[in-house]
This record gives structure tokens, sequence and C-alpha cells, in this order.
């Protein structure tokens, strides 16, 4: 008989035998590259308690110590190891501090991508006909145009429509949602398919002679088995929507010097490049192309790891 | 006579990260030529492993670890690469289980067969192409000379396994393998490529392993038999002998679970040995349970009434009428089932059997007509066929037990879910008694009820299926194939589950399935359908017995014969 007897497995069992997580162990470059992920976005999450100094506290910055090179070039400090910006700030705090807000940002974005992308992808999947029509072609129109126009364009209206005194304010918000606008066609599209192919499946058709409605299958049994390949794409969007910041705010489009991200300070080093001052544009390109690669590394291996036919 | 093939103490292995799997353990076997070997054993059994080995082409990263493979006086083990390729095609032909991926779809079959016998013999240009032609006569191809240019799509199911014949044949091979190779056809083509495989055997005194788990193949084609169980073979011998007096317990049991189709038995007979202990479980007085208790409203007259149904599909979409194409899925469909009854919807695929069955479920609306379900048309207002009361009435268990439960859901949860739904509980605590109950008495443990559905076999997985169906406590069951993915042995203990159920909670059942002998053994009345259209309803005996319809008599001859199979075990 089919009869089971032996316990459940407990959820670490459940998680050591998982074959993603077996996947990620044999995978020495996935590792090292999470590894890299993971200090770097702890670091920046974690800046206040690890950054030698507050760049957004004025007490603290002294203009004297201003465009100070690294600590091992002449001139340097040993108490501001990568030298200071402009402004004196520290080059380390300044860029633990501008890469919480990149990642934040980032994170936020994709989240909103993410929502809407499933959200539209799943029901133009479940419905099909008219509604399946309006909502692809509207993604298909949204891809002829290229991502980061579209990201300025957004962000653009957006700070207009916002009173003057209020902008800097909320210019975080708006490059999220400039961001994240922008995103949702790509989950659309991967959501979309996934619904085409689980609503064919056996377990939906139960669910609906069982006569739950529509939105209820959606939910508890179509999502679910959609996440997979969402989550892929969500990994490689997070690095893309970093670069989509960075790129906004080096534009000046997106999040203001007084509390400078990641592309903020590039920008702001750009215009000292010339001058000599090359560690105020190196530095902070460095942590972001290293964030960004780590993390696409990531996305890279997950896909692979979540496709079966590539194994 | 000497031998064609000899395997001698032949283990596989197949390493994996939760342990090395053997799946051959030292496995003897010979052929000889003029000779059809049948290998049979259930999934997981390791008889296509086998027939992989021989030609080399173990799938990553199984290898063999010991014995020694000889074909011809010559040991396979010892060839490299180049030479095993030279065997391969040239002295040793394939087929495959699906006609649809062994041919290449973007080239002619005459393309592919060129190719192969260039490639196979010394033959050249025009002369190529003449045997091209001869092998497509060989294998019953009509017209074969204009066919070499049309390309596999063109075909059907049956004339490309014939093709795949012919392929394997280019090479003018002395053994041929075949795996599973009309597992995928309608059994009126299975009979014509069963017969076609064993003139071929006699004429070209060819030797061959045909590779199946269908009892039925075996006793029609095959001169011996070797049987497999767990990567051992148990029994080897001359087919009447095996299959009519065998000796192992396996084989036995085996046997005794194909369902017959001379006669109908109350029960299967339980096949314990396959399905490994028999742990007893507590079954549920299920009269005085819960799910005894229905909300019963009383109803005279039939369960389910179709009453001239329709329905196409569009082929291909075209804004002009007139350019559509249109499949007649359901075509005038007329009959009534009784409560309490058990209606049988046979025919094979492309019947529209199992549209049928989900016009009833309500997943597809008809064209025109008119289904009454206790007398209550579904179609008729949306509000009657969306009530509550209609859908807990009528559930379906469907044929793939990988497909039809969410994988990322516990197995707690997916039976839940219509008492959750349908609030038929008083809350959280009995719902969950009445799960464990559920699970119990579909034979899993309670245990069950905290794991993940790839957690369980394909028969356990039906299990569940069932429990869900029952968890909303229906009056009419559809059941979909249920257990046409399933292994004989395992089929043999779900149909009796069903069976049980059924007397114990009085459920109207609808049956399809493509499988006679399974038919006779579950229905009362029967439906014969072909093209959409039905061409008979009948007493399941009666139909068996003195079928009316041309088609009935045309499908019954085809059946496997088990003449060979004597009275199995009492």
């Amino acid at each position: 008989m089919d009869h089971v007897d032996d316990k459940p497995m407990t959820r670490w069992q459940r998680f050591k035998d998982n074959d993603i997580v077996w996947s990620f162990l044999s995978s020495p470059g996935a590792m090292i590259a999470a590894a890299v992920a993971s200090v770097m976005i702890l670091a920046c999450i974690f800046a206040p308690v690890i950054a030698p100094f507050d760049p957004f506290d004025p007490a603290q910055i002294s203009l004297w110590d201003g465009k100070l090179p690294p600590a091992w070039v002449d001139g340097g400090q040993s108490k501001y190891l990568l030298g200071t910006d402009n402004q004196g700030r520290d080059m380390i705090s300044t860029i633990l501090y501008g890469g919480r807000l990149s990642i934040l940002v980032g994170l936020a974005a994709v989240c909103l991508g993410m929502v809407l992308g499933v959200f539209l992808g799943v029901i133009a999947g479940y419905l099909g006909g008219v509604t399946d029509a309006v909502i692809m072609r509207l993604a298909d129109v949204q891809l002829t145009i290229p991502g980061i126009l579209l990201a300025i364009l957004i962000n653009g209206i957006g700070r207009a429509a916002l009173p003057y005194e209020l902008r800097d304010e909320f210019a975080i918000y708006v490059v999220i949602l400039a961001i994240g606008l922008t995103d949702w066609p790509q989950f659309a599209r991967v959501a979309r398919g996934a619904t085409l192919v689980e609503t064919n499946k056996e377990y939906v058709q139960a669910a609906r002679i069982l006569g739950l409605p529509s939105w209820l299958i959606m939910l508890r049994h179509i999502v679910p088995n959609t996440l997979r390949p969402i989550l892929v794409i969500a990994t490689i969007g997070l690095a893309l929507a970093i670069i989509a910041e960075a790129t906004l705010s080096f534009l000046g489009q997106g999040i203001p010097p007084t509390t400078p991200s990641l592309g903020t300070l590039i920008r702001v080093g750009n215009e000292y490049l010339f001058s000599g001052l090359w560690w105020i544009t190196l530095f902070p390109a460095v942590a972001l192309i290293v964030l960004v690669f780590s993390v696409n590394l990531l996305g890279d291996w997950l896909r692979d790891a979540l496709n079966p036919k590539l194994r | 006579m000497s031998m064609l093939l000899e395997i001698d103490g032949l283990n596989i292995a197949f390493p994996t990260r939760r342990g090395t799997v053997h799946a051959a353990k030292s496995v003897s076997l010979t052929v000889k030529a003029g000779e059809v070997l049948g290998l049979v054993g259930e999934s997981g059994a390791g008889k296509s492993t086998i027939g992989n080995a021989i030609i080399n082409l173990l799938e990553a990263p199984g290898r063999i670890t010991a014995g020694s493979i000889r074909f011809m006086g010559e040991e396979l083990r010892d060839l490299d690469v180049d030479q095993m390729r030279s065997v391969r095609g040239k002295r040793i032909g394939m087929i495959f289980q699906d006609p649809q991926t062994s041919l290449n779809p973007l080239m002619t079959i005459g393309a592919q067969l060129v190719e192969t016998i260039e490639k196979a013999t010394t033959l050249r240009g025009r002369d190529a192409d003449d045997h091209a032609v001869a092998l497509l006569e060989q294998v019953g191809i009509t017209e074969a000379v204009a066919r070499l240019r049309a390309y596999p799509h063109q075909f059907s199911g049956g004339m490309r396994q014939r093709v795949v014949i012919a392929l394997a044949l280019a090479g003018d091979p002395d053994l041929i393998i075949a795996d599973e190779p009309t597992t995928a056809l309608d059994v009126s083509i299975q009979a014509q490529i069963l017969d076609l495989i064993k003139s071929l055997c006699s004429e070209r005194n060819l030797g061959v392993i045909i590779v199946t788990h269908d009892i039925g193949v075996i006793a029609n084609i095959a001169d011996r038999v070797a049987v497999m169980y767990r990567g051992e073979i148990v029994e080897t011998g001359d087919v009447a002998q095996v299959l009519g007096a065998p000796q192992h317990v396996y084989t036995q049991s085996l046997i005794a679970a194909v369902p017959r189709a001379d006669i109908k038995l109350d029960r299967f007979t339980s096949v314990d040995y396959i399905e490994g202990t028999t742990a007893s479980f507590r079954r549920v007085d299920i009269q005085n349970h819960w799910l005894g208790k229905s909300q019963q409203r009383y109803h005279t007259g039939s369960a389910i009434e179709v009453d001239q149904l329709n329905l196409s599909f569009v082929l291909q979409k075209a804004v002009f009428k007139r350019n559509r194409r249109m499949l007649q899925a359901v075509n005038n469909v007329n009959f009534s089932v009784q409560q309490g009854e058990t209606f049988g919807l046979v025919g094979e695929s492309g019947s529209g059997k199992s549209t049928v069955a989900r016009l009833i479920a309500g997943l597809y609306k008809p064209d025109s007509g008119h289904i009454n379900i206790f007398g209550k048309d579904i179609n008729q207002d949306r509000k009657a066929s969306n009530s509550h009361a209609a859908r807990q009435a009528l559930q379906m268990i469907f044929q793939d037990p990988y497909s039809s439960l969410n994988s990322r859901m516990r197995v707690l949860d997916i039976v839940a879910e219509p008492i959750r739904f349908y609030r038929l509980t008083e809350g959280e605590q009995e719902t969950r008694t009445i799960v464990t109950d559920l699970l119990e008495h579909v034979g899993l443990g309670a245990a069950a009820a905290l794991k993940y559905p790839h957690e369980f076999s394909g028969g356990q997985r039906q299990r569940i299926s069932i429990a869900r169906a029952l968890a909303s406590r229906p009056r009419i069951l559809i059941c979909d194939e249920p257990t046409s993915a399933l292994d004989v042995s395992v089929q043999a203990t779900i149909l009796n589950l069903l069976k049980d159920l059924q007397q114990e909670l009085g459920l109207t059942m609808l049956f399809i399935s493509h499988d006679l002998p399974v038919i006779r053994q579950m229905c009362d009345r029967v439906a014969i359908m072909r093209h959409g259209e039905i061409c008979e309803v009948a007493k399941v005996d009666t139909f068996f017995d003195t079928p009316q319809h041309d088609y009935s008599k045309h499908l019954l001859d085809l059946m496997p014969s088990m003449n060979l199979l004597s009275d199995p075990i009492g």
C-alpha cells in the first residue's frame, strides 16, 4: 500500500535538500558573487555604524580638509583612507552612505516594477483575449522607447508636478517611480508566459471546477508557481535599476548632491577629474561596478540553476 | 543456434548526490537471431537503461560498473567511440517511443533515410534513393516514391513510427532494440506496428529486443520474455510459460494486476509484493463520518443528462468565416448517467471523450446543447452553474498525477482547499481532523498532510487527487484516464480504491478511458466515441459479448489478446 509513515522533513532539512541550495554550494562563482554582494550590501545598510564619519553632519565636515588625496598618496591623511571630496567629506563614508541610497532606490524600483509587472502579466495570461492584447501591446509600445529615456521623462514630469520646495525631499521617490515604471514590461512578459504554461495544468483546472473565483486562482495557485523565473529577472533587474539610478544621478536628473548617491558622487567627481582629483570619481565608480557585477553574476547563476534544461 | 547478443552479469550505476542508484544488478540476457525478446517491467525497473547500455547511450552520469555485452562474439564494452558509432545504426538499430521526436521535422523523410543509408552502407546517390523506396515499401508505406518528399508532420503517428522502423532497418542491422515502440500510439495502430516488427523479424532473421511495460504487447509479439524488477531480472523464459505459469512472486502479482477483459471481477487482485510492505491503515467508518453526510437533495432521475451537445474548436483563425478551419470535437452527443452508476466513455485519442468530460465539468462552454446535472442545466444561467451547491456536487480526477497538484502547497492545504473555501466545517481544527481522516482513508498516512507533492510517487499523488476531489463531498466524480499514467500494479490499487469509495459514498461516476479491460472492470454502462460522435451505448457485458456497431467490433478485435494467460492465481 501507499502508506506514508516517515516523518515529514523539517524546514531546515527541506532547505538543505533543495536543489537550488545544492547548486549554489557547488558553484564557486555564485558563492564568491554572493559573498561580495552581501558584504557590500550589509556594509551599506550598516553605514551609520561602520562609516568613520557622517557626511551629512556639518559639524564633522571641514572645507579645510577638502580635496585630500587617498592616504597612501603624498599629501594624504591617515584619517581619510580614500581621501575626501570637494567639500571635505570622507570618501569611504560618502560611498557607504551613497551606496545605501543606490541600493534602496534599486530595491524599491525593482519591487515596484515586479509587483506591477506580475500583476498585469498574470492577468493578461490568465484572462487572455482583449485584456491580454491591450496589456501586452502597451508593454510592447513601452519597450520601443529606450528605458533610460523614459525614466528621464517620467522623472522630469514627476519633478515638475511637485511644488518647488518639496522637490529635493521627494526626489528619491520620483526616481524610484521613474525606474519602477520603466521596468514592468520585462516582468509582465515573463509572468504572462509562465501563467500560460501553468493555466493549462490540471491543478488549475481542478481549482476552476471547484468554483474558486479567478482572482483567488491567480493569487493562490498561479502566482506562486510563476515566481521562479520572476526571481531571476528581479535579480538581474536589481543590477540594472542600480545602474539606471546612477545614470539618472550622473545626468543630474536624480538624487540631489546634498544627499549623494553613487551616481551623484561620480558626477561630482567628474567635474574635478581634469584637475587631477581622480579619487572622487574612481572609488564610487569601482564600488558601483563591483556591486552591479556581483549581483549580475548571481542573477546569471540563478537563471542557470532554475533552468532544468541547462543542468 | 549461436547467440546474437549475450549480456552477462551487467551492472549499471547512476551516482547521484543522494547516493548511487543501481539501475541494473547483474543482469544476464541472451537474444538469438530471429527471436523477439520482451523485456518487461514497471517504471524504474531499469529496462530502458539496459537497452541504452547495449548501444552505449547511457545518460550521464550512468555507467557500466561490471559485466560484459557480447554482440556476435564481439565485446561491445571494449569498442571506442568511433567503432561503437559504426555498430550503432549499422548493425544494431533503435526504435524509440515517440515518433514525434525521433524524426527531424525540418528534413524530408527521403533526406533522412538517404542520409542514414549513406552513413550505414556503401550505397550512394540513386542507389541510396532506390534503397530508401524499398525500405519504405517494406514497412508498408504505399506510394513510397512520392512520400520521400514529404515532411514528418505530413504523416500520422503510426506512419511516422513506420518511417522510424525503416530508419532502423537502413543499415541492414542484425539486432533491433525497440524501446516502448507503441506506447505513444492508439490500439489500432499498435497492432499494425507490432505485426510489422514481428514479420520483419522472421523475414530478415533479426534479433529484436522489445522494451515495454505492457504485458499485452509482450503476449502478442515476444517469443521469450525477461521480467525486470528494481534492476534485477526475476524471471526469464518462454512467453507462454512465463505468462501462463509464472514462477516468481513478482511476475505472478504483475500478471494478476492486469485488468481482464473476459470476465468482470469484483475487485482487482491485490498486488502487495509490488507495493512493498502492507502497512495496515485505519479505515474510517465513512457512512457515519462527516464525509458521508453530504447535504442530500433528493432528486429523482438521472444524475447527468447530456442532450444534443456540440462543440467545435477553431484550428486556424481567420477574419472570414470560410477561411476558418474548425474541428468538430463534440458532435450531437446524447447520453444520460443514472445516479450511483459508473458510466464509461471509451475512444481513441482525438475522439472527444475528454472534451465531453470538460464540458460536463464546466471548463468549456458548449456551442449548442444542454447539460443537466441533477435536473439543472449548468449553462442555462450563470448563477446556477457557479452556485456553490452545483460546484460542490461534481469533482474531477485528472490523468497526470504530476501536474494535477499545485507543487507549492502542502498536501494539507491542497486537500483542505475545498473545505475551507466552502466553509464546510466549524473551524480549522475540524478541517484538519477531516483532512487526516481523508488521507488515511485513501491509503496515505496522516504524516502525508505536512509534506509537499514532490515527495510522493505517481500512485500516491493520484490518491491525494482523490482525497481533494472527495473533500467537497461531491455526488458525481469524473475520472479522466485516472490510471493511464500509472504502472499496472498501482493502477489496480487505485481502481480498487475508486470502486470502494463509490460503493461507500454512493457516487455517480463518469469514467473516461481508452483501455477496454479497465472499462470492463469499472463500469456498468459504456459509450463508445469516435470523431466526436457516440457510436454505441450499451451495458458493459452486452458491449463486450455482442458489440453492435462496426467500430466497437473493430476496437474489441484490436485489444491485445491475453489468450496466453491462463487463469492467474485461482
